[in-house]
């Protein structure tokens, strides 16, 4: 294990163990209800970026795999009152097939092709849905949270730290992905598909690969939903805001890091909160559209890129006074 | 079909009809590729020899690049066969193809563009070489080493996506040379250029094939091919027409009407 | 299902076709000939039906609402092109990726801002056609799906000429095919793109004015009618006309079809389910390049 990947270890130690001591001290539930949002952002825009930033393949169905995550976590829990660990890893699978199957789309289509078929995947799923009675139609249907388990003083308390611990892993997994061999392989393919096959690169299988991984994330950030909205609908759940989110958060964090999703994520995530709280929730989600394509046209690397940016020219002179 | 003075390989047997040197390092096979109903190419037969300089000629949409494509991997054949070293690689994918030892680099240059020159090298070194031994292997160092070769050390940090044109294609080279191939295949990786810059990637060539790399050459600049290569085919409207020396081949009149019309 | 119902419905079928057919026009044109990743066509649509909705309300005729709003959007996707054209297409660099971004970006402003503005809630128009029905026998057919196809008719017919006839017409088709050969008679690719990619955003116009007579509009219709319209572009062949119409009557009759056998909940997955069957299968779409 490198020195990077200790320090890493070691963070994520400390971040959780500061999330727990968060139950501990708040009381306001409001504060976990909130938190929870932007840590589930975490995960769905580090799962997005593993397919869409590393390997160029643009998913605009995010909003599916989380919901097929939270379905799973639902019709198990309907059935045998499954516990939420099982649901997590449950959805997880479920999403992780859908994954590999939208992978598989990859063999054929590229650019907009592949989105086009992304956003089809999420419609063909949501119809689905919401003629499956058993999961509660269009009208939705109510969870009853179990009692609090040990440890926690309530059960949002134990779903808020569960995110945070599903939010570490898929830092992890994007993290491991990027810095490893498999992450230069996906860029070669996101730089050049035909070069990449040709310099040995086994196209095909890291895409599976990304995708399957992709909505494995995404399927566990859904899967616990239910459970914390004590609630479930589909048009909470297909949200065109997850789909946004899931796609703007890292390109307006900066996508060639595994930093740059989880900046979007808790910016992007906090702004929301704190709109949705003061003005509307329509603004909230206008406000992500706005960043989306303002970062998309004047910082297409994102904010680390503006970090870079500004961190280098540091030396020479002359662009510093231009800067000022 | 014309045969030049070689044999041609026709049937199994024909391995050792090859010459006194040894078995072909490619053979492809009576090859035939469709795009709907437009024959690409038709039953064609090639053998190379292992070491040999190999230039493939032919007017533009003759099929020499579905040709190599068929045998890189890109395209899979409707018919016939391709073997490299005895193996029948004509169902692998490309990449499996890489990795058994066949490299090519691309006639528009297509780099890792938001990689660095040296990066680029990493990923064949990485997907080929060293697979499965990445933790022991110094893929930084060989990277350089080959830069060095081909003569783009100095650029190593540049990203790959501000290179000139000679430099693309050298680094088009580079990058098919890092996967530790037996065979190249350069697609025309001089169109375009200078005198100079052919005469460079000439002698890059003719280095690459000293250190025992079989290498087929596709090009349109002639005097390039001619003064390469050892054997040369000429392929037109998806046929063979024309095996042999170089001199001999374009001396033939079904080379002389491809190219030059009716 | 017994053969007067399937009759029915292919009939139905046929009208939503060259319905489907024409709210296809401006992204046949965007996407197909262009090569523009226009996720947001469907959302220009929706605001087309909005500013027909709008105008409406001073007891103009959704028709005429959408003819006099045809040459600001005419103006707007003059506008919207430069901006894509500046920002990504003369960069070069990773268009892909970013470009469609931008515009699903683009689709998803126009959609909250139109919720901002009108609510979440369903919109419709009065005119004298809507409402009624024409009955032929035991069928009836309603008037705004008659308006709807006439008008789908004319426009399709218009613009096929256009493109065949006129200078301008042709270089838009020549644009799509080789670049180097406009510049070589003196054309401007980049204008030329400038002024399709306005023809279609005006044509979404009138179009999305057909939308509002066909049914009541919400802002997030756009969703639908991204399966809807890439459907057919996909489907048709990228950039055919005639290819247009084709996969239009055929998503118009199967969605009919399932719509009076499954019912109406099914009947968003139809174009998305059909979309993604040819994708796998036949990418190039019925008249493929």
């Amino acid at each position: 294990m490198d020195a990077g990947t200790r320090r890493f270890i070691v963070g994520a130690i400390v971040f959780l163990a500061l999330i727990y001591g968060l139950t501990r001290v708040v009381s306001n539930e409001y504060v976990f209800f909130a938190a929870y949002v932007v840590l589930q952002f975490i995960v769905l825009a580090t799962a997005w970026n593993i397919l869409g930033g590393y390997a160029g393949y643009v998913n605009f169905g995010s909003g599916a795999f989380f919901a097929v995550g939270a379905y799973t976590g639902v019709a198990l829990f309907k059935a045998f009152e499954a516990p939420i660990l099982v649901q997590v890893v449950a959805g997880a699978t479920m999403s992780g097939l859908l994954g590999l199957a939208v992978g598989a789309l990859s063999l054929r289509l590229r650019g907009i092709f592949f989105s086009i078929a992304t956003v089809a995947v999420a419609i063909v799923i949501e119809t689905a849905v919401v003629n499956t009675p058993y999961l509660g139609g269009a009208k939705g249907l109510p969870i009853l949270r179990p009692a609090a388990p040990a440890l926690f003083h309530s059960y949002l308390e134990w779903v808020f730290f569960l995110m945070a611990i599903l939010a570490v892993i898929a830092v992890f997994c994007a993290r491991y992905v990027e810095t490893s061999w498999i992450g230069r392989g996906l860029r070669a393919i996101r730089d050049n598909e035909g070069a990449a096959e040709c310099s040995g690169v086994p196209t095909l299988k890291l895409k599976l690969f990304a995708a399957t991984l992709s909505g494995a994330l995404m399927g566990a950030a859904g899967a616990p939903f239910a459970q914390y909205l004590s609630f479930i609908e589909p048009t909470s759940v297909f949200n065109l805001n997850y789909a946004v989110s899931a796609l703007a958060m890292p390109i307006i964090g900066g996508m060639s890091h595994w930093m740059g999703p989880v900046i979007g994520a808790v910016l992007l995530g906090t702004v929301q909160q704190l709109v949705t709280v003061t003005i509307s929730s329509e603004l909230n989600v206008l406000v992500v559209g706005v960043l989306l394509v303002v970062f998309v046209v004047g910082a297409p690397d994102g904010i680390l890129g503006l970090v870079r940016k500004l961190r280098r020219p540091r030396t020479p002179a002359a662009s510093v006074g231009a800067k000022a | 079909m014309s045969s030049q003075g070689r044999p041609k390989v026709e049937h199994p047997n024909a391995k050792r009809e090859g010459g006194p040197m040894s078995a072909p390092l490619l053979e492809v096979q009576g090859v035939s590729k469709h795009f709907g109903g437009f024959a690409a190419l038709t039953e064609v037969s090639v053998a190379i020899r292992p070491g040999e300089r190999f230039g493939l000629i032919g007017p533009n949409g003759s099929g020499k690049t579905t040709l190599i494509n068929c045998i890189s991997g890109a395209f899979l054949n409707d018919a016939g066969a391709i073997r490299f070293d005895g193996q029948d690689i004509s169902r692998l994918p490309a990449y499996r193809r890489t990795r058994l030892g066949i490299a090519r680099s691309f006639q528009l240059p297509r780099p890792f563009s938001s990689m660095s020159v040296l990066e680029n090298l990493i990923v064949p070194l990485e997907y080929v070489v060293h697979r499965g031994s990445l933790h022991t292997a110094d893929t930084h160092g060989e990277a350089m080493e080959i830069l060095t070769r081909i003569g783009l050390a100095d650029k190593a940090q540049t990203r790959s996506g501000q290179l000139t044109q000679v430099d693309l294609r050298k680094l088009e080279l580079a990058r098919a040379m890092a996967a530790r191939p037996r065979l190249l295949i350069s697609d025309e990786a001089m169109a375009g250029l200078s005198g100079s810059e052919v005469d460079e990637i000439l002698d890059i060539l003719f280095k690459l094939n000293e250190s025992g790399i079989t290498i087929i050459m596709i090009e349109h600049i002639m005097h390039a091919v001619m003064r390469f290569s050892e054997r040369v085919v000429c392929l037109d409207a998806g046929r063979k027409i024309a095996d042999g020396d170089p001199q001999d081949v374009i001396a033939t009149p079904e080379v002389r009407k491809a190219y030059l019309g009716e | 299902m017994d053969l007067q119902l399937l009759f029915e419905a292919i009939v139905s079928g046929v009208l939503l076709g060259c319905f489907y057919a024409a709210v296809s026009l401006g992204l046949s044109i965007a996407f197909g000939l262009l090569d523009v990743p226009h996720i947001a066509h469907p959302a220009f649509l929706v605001l087309g039906a909005f500013g027909a909705y709008v105008l409406g309300g001073y007891g103009l005729d959704p028709l005429v609402a959408g003819l006099l709003l045809m040459p600001v959007f005419f103006v707007f996707g003059l506008g919207v092109y430069q901006f894509y054209y500046a920002t990504f297409e003369r960069r070069g660099t990773d268009t892909g990726l970013r470009g469609l971004a931008f515009f699903f970006g683009v689709a998803f402003i126009v959609e909250v801002g139109l919720i901002l503005a009108f609510g979440v809630d369903q919109r419709m128009v009065e005119a004298p056609y809507i409402g009624q029905s024409l009955e032929i026998g035991e069928m009836r057919l309603p008037y705004r799906m008659l308006v709807a196809f006439g008008m789908a008719v004319v426009l399709m017919v218009v613009l096929s000429t256009y493109l065949a006839r006129t200078f301008t017409g042709r270089a838009i088709k020549a644009v799509a095919q080789d670049e180097g050969a406009l510049r070589l008679m003196g054309v401007d690719p980049v204008r030329v793109k400038r002024i399709a990619f306005g023809i279609a955003t005006a044509v979404t116009a009138v179009t999305g004015a057909l939308l509002i007579i066909v049914g009541p509009v919400e802002p997030g219709l756009g969703r639908i009618y991204i399966g809807r319209t890439f459907c057919v572009v996909v489907l048709a062949g990228l950039g055919s006309v005639p290819g247009t119409i084709v996969a239009g009557l055929i998503l118009g009759i199967a969605e009919s079809i399932v719509l009076s056998t499954a019912g109406a909940a099914w009947a968003p997955a139809v174009s998305f389910g059909i979309l993604l069957m040819v994708l796998a299968v036949r990418p190039a779409g019925l008249f493929g390049r």
